[in-house]
Parts: C-alpha cells; structure tokens; sequence
C-alpha cells in the first residue's frame, strides 16, 4: 500500500516551468497541481510537451525557468529522493528483452532499493498481479505487446511508489489489452496511488481520470474536472429535442426524423429555444442537453487557442 | 555511491552480453585466434619450411637479439635462425598483440552497454531509477573492464601454456612468460582496458547505435598496431622498464578520458539525446 499524503497536500505542484531544447520550447510556463490519490489526465498530441513534463518532474531535466515539488520533494535537488518515490511507465516499455520476466524486475527492484531477502515475494506479487506469474521465466523478448506493457507496469510499481507516471500506457495495445491496462489504472487508484497519465485517447481518459489538463504546444489550454471543462465551452452546447408529430419548419437545426439537435450559446438559452418551438406549433416530448464528449471540448479548446481573438 | 546498485548494473549488463551472440561471439573468438592460432602457426610454421626460402634480412637477427634480456638471449641463441625468429616473435614482438585483446572486448561491451542501451531503448527506464549518474556509470564501466580484463589474464595463461608445448621441440623446457610479460599483463593490460571502455563512452555519448560505438572506438586498436610496428622495426623494444613507464603514461591518459568521461555522462545529457 503507498504511504498517503494529507489530502489537503498537492502530490504534484507544478508553476511556470519552462524548457526549450535548442531554442524551442517544449514546455512553456506550465502550472499544475496534481491531489493526492487522484487520476490526472495529461491530454495532448505527440510533441504536445507530455513526456517533457515528466521528465522535468522526476528531475532527469531541469526547467529553465519555474518551481516544481513531488510529494513536497524538489526534483532538481533531490531528484534521486523523487525517483524512489516514483515509479514511470515510459512510453516504449523500456525492457531488456533478452532477460527473463524475473530478471527485469529483480534488477529493477535492486536499484530501487528493495532489501534481497523481500525481493522475490515482491516480484512474485507483482507479477501474480499482472497475470504474469506463469510466465516468470520467459525471456521479455517473447511476451505479446500487452504483457510487456504489464511488465512495464510491474517494474513501475515493484517498489511500491506513492506517485505513478503512466506515459501513453495504451498506445499500440488492441482493445482488449487497453481495456486491461485501464482497469488495472484504476485499481492503482483505489489502492491509494496517485497517477499522473499522459495519454491522447481522450475517450480513455474520459473512463479513467478524475481530473484533466489539456496540453497543446506545451502550454495548458484548460485544466480541471469534466465539468468545469464543459462549462469553459457552454457556447458550444447542443440540445436534442425529440417531437411527437412533425418539427415546425420555422425552427433551425439538424434534423433526423423527429429529433431536432440545435447549437446554444449557453445553458440559459435552452429554456428560451423551447418556448419558441412550443410557439411554433411543435409537441415536444423530450428535451436533452448532450454533453460533450472530452474530446469534443478538446477540440473546441484546441481550436480557440490558434485563433488567439477568441481566447479573449 | 551504493555498490549493491553498481553491481546490480554490471551484473545486469554481463548478462545481456551472454544473451546476445553479436557480442559474446567475438569476445570469445579474438581471444582464442590470438592465443592458439597465431603462436602454433609461427612456431610450427617455419619448421616446415625450408631455412634457404626464409628470406631473414642478415641485421634483423642480431639487432634484435642484442635487445634481448640475458636470460631469453640464452634460450634463444642456439637455435637455427628460422626457430630464433619464431621464438622472438612470440616472445617479445608479438607482446603488444595481446592488448588488443582488453581493448576489443572493453570497447565491444561498452559500445552494447552505452550505446546498444539507447539502440534497444532501455536507457529511459534505467535513468527513471533513484541510482545516481556515478552509479550508472561505474555499473556500467565495471561490467567492461572485469570480463576484458579477465579474459585477458586467461588469453595469457593459454598462450603461456600453448607456447610453451609447441616450443617444446626446440627448446625442451618451460621458458614463457618472460620477465616483461608480467607487467604488460597486470599493469599495462588493465590501463588499456579502461582506455578502450574511456574513449567508447565518450563515443556512446555521440552516436545512438552499437555499431557505430563499437567501429569507432575499434580505432583505439591503433595503438596497438603502433606498438608492434615500433617493436618490429627495433625502434622500441618493451623490457620491463620501458613497460612499466608505457603502463604509467596510458594510466594517466585514462585519468583524463575518464574524468571527460563522468563529465559528459549526465542523465540530462543522456535523455536530451534520446
């Protein structure tokens, strides 16, 4: 079980980091805080300054400009105290293919500091965990994509860290295989574990993550629960209604039978747009504000920002 | 610095040598050409060829038999020229040849350590782990110089024992090794080793494959094609003075290229290459 912190402390703060590689910025004046025990969604394009992030946090890289902490630790002068209390699922699995499944995780546990004496009933744990324990003695070369990614996910939480780092855990894994490594996420939660995904399947994230942050072009673009992420796009919200005869040819909108979806600016003008249906002669049977997908209000999001005017 | 971690590495990293044949092959086979193959053919070899058909330079012989240390002087001289120039071979001339041996295979496990690490993308999780950037590097380093080192020794109790059986004919007693032996293999032999690893970390850091870091760090051979060149020629001839000063001064060279070494190694350095 990971060690918790108060719940009224941040496990990952993060204010206006910054680094460029060769003059261009991977990540520019972010700020975060992650809570203790929650899923935080990291969501963006490749190249989008994720996996900079991470690094930046586990102290492989230090900003230009900026202050981080990690369960209250600074990663640039007491990175290797981060690293212990950290465990990363990198975006390739990162294996020594020509080792055993033990013997992955054995060197791993060793240079994370597990005493000798503990080490094989941890790995045997872990791995009985994962659904790995039968394969014990392959070589890692020869698993299928999915059980390395749970390899992976193994050697990430061998050591029992309070704060995950899952880099794009899904990527490449057919359904079924991702719909494991989900489901596996959040019991990670349930133990206690605070994850910080970085992921671009939003419809995922959607299912697995309490809160989000958006990223584009290393910057944030909007950060928060999926509520306060709808309500930064209300003026692009959609309503469904559903009449009992014909719709009034007067009311606009898209229509499919005897359902009409229209565009609002705002939840405020639902009430109004059905009053005008209801005056045009309609018979409503249904109303249904549909709520955007994440990746609906990403789009939106990601729109606005290149095209600065309309940020303001 | 935590040696359960720097072991940890260096174990990890041997064992990946033994799991790959590109690398564990010629670690095994330079050796073994070295060792057995070159010294039976120059010692039996000129027994079957005819001593009119030699072509020896009339000044070689006494030139380089005026080098020699008394006691190898004496075991040498009263052979017939043909069998003097075989047993100065693998006496004395052929000594440097052997350092290609902790070279190659410093060089070789280094490159697959270092550059091979980032060529199989395993690098990342390694620089994810609490162990220090020293660490990672002593693991590193110590699971090269250790197997070329000793594989080194072993090469040389072979070769002591595979010269010794095919002169027998000729001189019919234990005479190998000779008093420079010594210090070539336990002074000079672990200097070069850690200049071959040296320069193949300062090259890893460059190029992100094993191949490139393995040809490029095989220039380091140079030195010992120098070394049998000048020994050959007369222009140099390895006693045991000239040996220890030869190990002295690439211990210092070590010095530098290590030093440049542990400064270019940095986690930072690493994952911004990647």
């Amino acid at each position: 079980m990971p060690p918790s912190l108060p719940l009224t402390e941040p496990a990952i703060t993060a204010k206006g980091l910054r680094r460029s590689f060769d003059g261009r910025l991977a990540v520019d004046g972010i700020s975060l805080d992650v809570k203790a025990g929650e899923v935080f969604g990291i969501l963006g394009p490749n190249g989008s300054g994720k996996t900079t992030t991470v690094r930046l946090l586990n102290g492989l890289i230090t900003p230009d400009a900026g202050e981080m902490r990690v369960l209250g630790l600074d990663p640039v002068t007491q990175g290797d105290q981060v690293r212990r209390r950290t465990g990363v699922l990198t975006e390739s699995p990162s294996l020594n293919e020509g080792l055993s499944v033990y013997d992955n995780l054995e060197f791993y546990g060793t240079l994370y500091g597990i005493a000798s004496h503990d080490l094989p009933g941890r790995i045997k744990r872990v791995l009985e965990r994962m659904g790995l324990d039968s394969r014990m003695r392959d070589k890692a070369g020869g698993l299928s994509k999915g059980m390395k990614q749970r390899l992976a996910i193994a050697r990430a939480i061998l050591h029992e860290p309070p704060v995950l780092f899952l880099d794009e855990p899904t990527s490449g894994l057919d359904p079924e295989a991702a719909e494991q490594i989900n489901a596996l996420i959040l019991d990670l939660k349930r133990q206690g574990h605070t994850v910080f995904l970085c992921t671009h399947r939003l419809t995922e994230a959607e299912r697995v993550c309490d809160r989000f942050a958006f990223f584009s072009q290393g910057r944030i673009l909007a950060a928060g629960t999926k509520a306060d992420l709808e309500r930064r796009v209300d003026d692009a919200l959609r309503v469904e209604l559903e009449f009992d005869g014909a719709i009034p040819s007067a009311l606009p909108g898209e229509r499919d039978g005897q359902i009409l979806r229209i565009a609002v600016r705002a939840r405020a003008e639902i009430a109004d747009m059905v009053e005008a249906a209801v005056q045009s002669g309609g018979r409503i049977v249904r109303v249904s504000p549909l709520t955007p997908s994440l990746e609906a209000i990403y789009f939106t999001l990601q729109h606005r920002s290149e095209a600065p005017h309309e940020l303001a | 610095m935590n040696w359960r971690s720097i072991w940890a590495i260096a174990r990890k990293d041997l064992k990946e040598v033994f799991a790959n044949r590109s690398v564990w092959a010629p670690v095994i086979l330079l050796p073994l050409i070295l060792v057995i193959v070159l010294p039976v053919l120059l010692l039996v070899l000129p027994t079957r060829v005819p001593q009119n058909r030699m072509n020896i330079p009339d000044d070689l012989l006494p030139r380089l038999m005026g080098q020699l240390p008394v006691g190898l002087a004496d075991v040498i001289a009263p052979l017939p020229p043909a069998q003097q120039i075989s047993l100065l071979m693998v006496s004395t001339l052929f000594a440097p040849m052997l350092l290609a041996i902790p070279i190659m295979i410093a060089s070789l496990i280094g490159a697959n350590s270092f550059a091979g690490e980032k060529e199989r993308k395993t690098l990342e999780a390694l620089l994810y782990t609490p162990a220090s950037d020293g660490e990672l590097l002593y693991g590193k380093m110590l699971a090269a110089v250790l197997p070329a080192v000793a594989l080194s020794w072993i090469s040389f109790a072979l070769y002591a024992v595979v010269v010794n059986a095919a002169s027998w004919p000729l001189v019919g007693r234990v005479w190998f090794p000779t008093a420079t032996w010594w210090p070539l293999m336990l002074w000079v032999t672990p200097a070069v080793a850690v200049m071959g690893l040296g320069l193949t970390v300062l090259i890893s850091s460059k190029v992100n494959t094993f191949m490139e870091a393995n040809q490029l760090s095989g220039l380091s051979v140079i030195l010992v094609v120098a070394l049998v060149i000048s020994q050959i020629s007369g222009a140099l001839f390895l006693g045991v003075g000239l040996t220890m000063l030869l190990g002295a001064v690439i211990w210092i060279v070590d010095a530098v290229i290590v030093t440049v070494a542990i400064k270019t190694f940095s986690r930072s350095s690493l994952i911004t290459r990647m």
